[in-house]
């Protein structure tokens, strides 16, 4: 296997169908992720970053191309494609350590014992600093904490590909900079793979290894892949100043809002 | 504090009170009428003893209440039993929804007691003749809010089944059934009220020991008092069933 390709979508094309007629929401996305890799997508709303999350998540069927994961085809949810909601999506009737424990059952209750199972619950939550909630239910906790639990349980099944949906969206800035940063440490210590939809130009700078920047749609597609060069770890507040930095923050700006403008705000 | 919380209790209090007067008022002018007062006594002599049995036409108050419990309770559950599992059913699968929609619509509107016939000529017997008024009455409120409430699941929480690949069983444990149980239980309470509701009608017609047959019993022997009774038993049984129904929904609140 080509460990550069390890999720690879080529000619993907979504369409709708709605009931003004056919939509076609994606044309033509090709997009290679290495093992190990942290993508982002980024685009204007609307521009079917989602889309394409989904289609990897096995959540929605592309119309027509090729979505492989590990070189198989993509046709469903797996176990080895996590998925953070960008709601966090927690269950309210379980505790946080059920709603990871549902994920963990389902992967390891074939093979493992139960003590075994509630271990890899316990360190899934542990991983996000959550182990002292674990018998709250969701409505007692913060929404920073929800999308821990949320991070966990897609954690707790031991993907290889991390698939997060603008996961710090809802969550205030002081918050979602130390999730972040806990984000980095959990994915330099694991090795996933993740992609990650945002509409955050300070995240996707900060976070990615490639950022994926895509045209409006309808019919949209990848527009241009900018290669973030920057040494981890990385820090925030050296970067602030970091000319490199900097540079990248200006070509994804850039791309944004002088190249491809979103035609409503304008 | 405690001067709003008498205040809280001076409102149903003076309401009672108005009533009581209004109902003195009424029995005043016309004497057939018995007041609040010989109502009072004659319930007082009534649940003096409330278990007497004599012969099949004459048992305690206690005995009344019983028995009308107990069609509600078999007819119910019966109900409950039939309706929440089709409600899941429908819920889930639109193929069925398309089925039995039309069916639906067209029966619940139908009169409890017009099934009375129906219940009388198949079963042959007037006990399970009044279950069956209870049963087809009381389960259409379940159908249709568990229904309601399966198709209401947020796409959030069946896109968290996907992605986890949960089982059916699973699915069922931990996401549709969570996720429904307030609407169970408010198709539930919707339908204790029915039931509690016909049950005194049907008993009119199939008699049998009963609330609705006590109170037609004592139609025929114009005890007028009795029936006054008979109506705040019944009344305050059904707000008891109600509230005991709100407890117990609020205890399996999953929210």
């Amino acid at each position: 296997m080509d460990s550069s390709k390890y999720v690879q979508l080529e000619h993907v094309d979504m369409v709708f169908s709605t009931k003004k007629g056919p939509f076609q929401a994606l044309q033509e996305v090709n997009l290679n992720i290495a093992a190990g890799e942290f993508i982002t997508l980024i685009g204007h709303s609307g521009c079917g970053k989602s889309t394409v999350l989904n289609i990897v998540a096995g959540l929605l069927n592309h119309t027509s191309g090729v979505a492989l994961c590990a070189d198989r085809e993509i046709r469903g949810p797996g176990p080895d494609r996590g998925v953070v909601f960008q709601n966090h999506s927690l269950l309210p009737w379980l505790t946080c350590f059920d709603n990871v424990y549902l994920a963990v059952d389902r992967v390891f209750a074939a093979t493992e014992s139960k003590a075994q199972l509630k271990q890899r619950t316990q360190e899934a939550l542990a991983m996000v600093g959550l182990t002292h909630a674990e018998h709250k239910f969701p409505n007692e906790i913060s929404g920073g904490m929800k999308q821990r639990v949320g991070i966990a349980r897609a954690l707790a099944m031991d993907p290889k590909v991390l698939l997060m949906d603008e996961p710090f969206g809802a969550l205030d800035a002081l918050t979602r900079a130390h999730l972040q940063d806990e984000l980095m440490k959990i994915t330099a210590a694991t090795h996933k793979t993740v992609i990650m939809v945002t509409h955050d130009v300070d995240e996707a700078v900060l976070l990615s290894d490639r950022i994926v920047m895509m045209t409006n749609g309808p019919s949209a597609t990848v527009g241009e892949i900018l290669k973030v060069d920057l040494p981890r770890p990385r820090n925030r507040l050296a970067l602030a100043d970091n000319p490199t930095y900097n540079h990248y923050r200006a070509d994804v700006l850039r791309f944004l809002y002088e190249k491809h403008t979103h035609k409503e705000a304008a | 504090m405690w001067k709003e919380r008498s205040l809280g209790l001076l409102a149903p209090f003076l309401g009672l009170l108005g009533f009581v007067l209004l109902w003195s008022l009424v029995s005043a002018t016309n004497p057939q009428l018995p007041g609040p007062v010989s109502t009072w006594a004659s319930a007082v002599e009534l649940f003096k003893d409330p278990f007497y049995q004599n012969g099949p036409n004459d048992q305690g108050i206690g005995w009344n209440i019983l028995n009308s419990l107990a069609r509600v309770g078999i007819g119910f559950g019966m109900a409950a039993l039939v309706g929440i599992p089709v409600g899941f059913i429908i819920g889930r699968v639109k193929f069925f929804n398309d089925m039995l929609a039309p069916i639906i619509s067209l029966l619940r509107p139908v009169s409890p007691l017009a099934w009375l016939p129906i219940g009388l000529l198949v079963f042959q017997k007037a006990e399970p003749a009044a279950i069956w008024v209870i049963f087809i009455s009381s389960i259409w409120p379940m159908i249709i809010n568990t229904a309601v409430g399966v198709s209401r699941i947020p796409q959030d929480y069946l896109n968290v089944a996907r992605v986890l690949n949960l089982s059916s069983w699973k699915m069922f444990t931990k996401i549709l059934l969570p996720a429904t149980l307030p609407y169970v239980m408010t198709g539930v309470r919707l339908a204790i009220g029915v039931a509690w509701l016909v049950i005194v009608a049907a008993e009119m017609l199939t008699g049998g020991v009963g609330l609705g047959f006590w109170v037609w019993d004592e139609w025929n022997n114009l005890n007028v008092e009795h029936i006054i009774i008979a109506i705040f038993v019944v009344g305050l049984i059904g707000l008891l069933l109600e509230q005991f129904l709100l407890l117990l929904a609020s205890r399996l609140r999953t929210e």
